[in-house]
């Protein structure tokens, strides 16, 4: 039960890491309940708390908290995009 | 090839040409060319280096085209968007849409780069005199692009 979690431009800043593997837990079964399980980690993984403006993906396609989460999958969570 | 996301500069006249060549039906080409400016939020602004993520980045501009293309009829869509560093004055965007008649072109270039803005995974770092810092997104970009969803359907080609 791997996945890929990304974390991109401010939100990498602030975590410290672009990318890890990830197994996940029992009853992580949905993009909200990963970003709530690391928001849990604590200091500054405070950054993807409820309320913070994180935006997330699933697959490199924008994803809803409640989209599934499931083998293989390739997870990204980013703050709201500011390109053009 | 309707999407390009790259380093390199790119020419506009080129570009615009290309969406009319060889395509009689075509009359009306618009376009769009986003700039680096010098200032941002009163401050200096020596660059920026645009983040990207790459695979979603593609993905997200291809989505943005099919559905411009769903929504008007249209005889060409181009975008283009840098990544790196650009300084003031540097090109970062293009758009450039072909149709019959300016009013699908014109609203589906401003279509095209309203939801650029606020769907395609692109992050600007500003450098400052007083340091380096990460563009906030804006309230006005979501409402932009929200008023595409509001508007049930498409403009007339007039």
């Amino acid at each position: 039960m791997n996945i890929k979690i990304l974390y991109f431009a401010s939100l990498r800043d602030t975590v410290g890491r672009a990318e890890e593997s990830f197994v996940l837990p029992s009853g992580v079964a949905t993009v909200g309940d990963l970003r709530a399980f690391l928001a849990e980690r604590g200091d500054k993984w405070d950054a993807l708390a409820e309320g913070r403006n994180v935006r997330a993906a699933r697959n490199q396609r924008m994803a809803n908290p409640t989209d599934p989460v499931g083998p293989g999958d390739e997870i990204a969570f980013f703050p709201p995009v500011t390109g053009g | 090839m309707s999407v390009s996301v790259q380093q390199a500069d790119f020419d506009v006249g080129a570009e615009i040409a290309a969406l009319s060549q060889g395509r009689p039906e075509v009359g009306a080409v618009a376009s769009f060319v986003g700039l680096v400016r010098d200032v941002s939020a009163g401050a200096e602004v020596a660059a920026m280096t645009l983040e990207h993520y790459p695979g979603m980045t593609e993905r997200s501009l291809e989505d943005i085209v099919g559905e411009a293309r769903r929504r008007w009829q249209l005889d060409g869509v181009r975008v283009i968007h840098r990544y790196g560093r650009l300084e003031p004055g540097d090109r970062i965007v293009f758009v450039g849409v072909a149709g019959a008649h300016r009013g699908e072109a014109f609203a589906a270039c401003e279509f095209v780069m309203d939801y650029l803005k606020t769907r395609a995974p692109f992050w600007k770092l500003e450098e400052t005199p007083e340091g380096a810092h990460w563009v906030d997104a804006r309230d006005s970009d979501d409402s932009a692009a929200a008023r595409w969803d509001t508007e049930s359907e498409p403009r007339p080609g007039d």
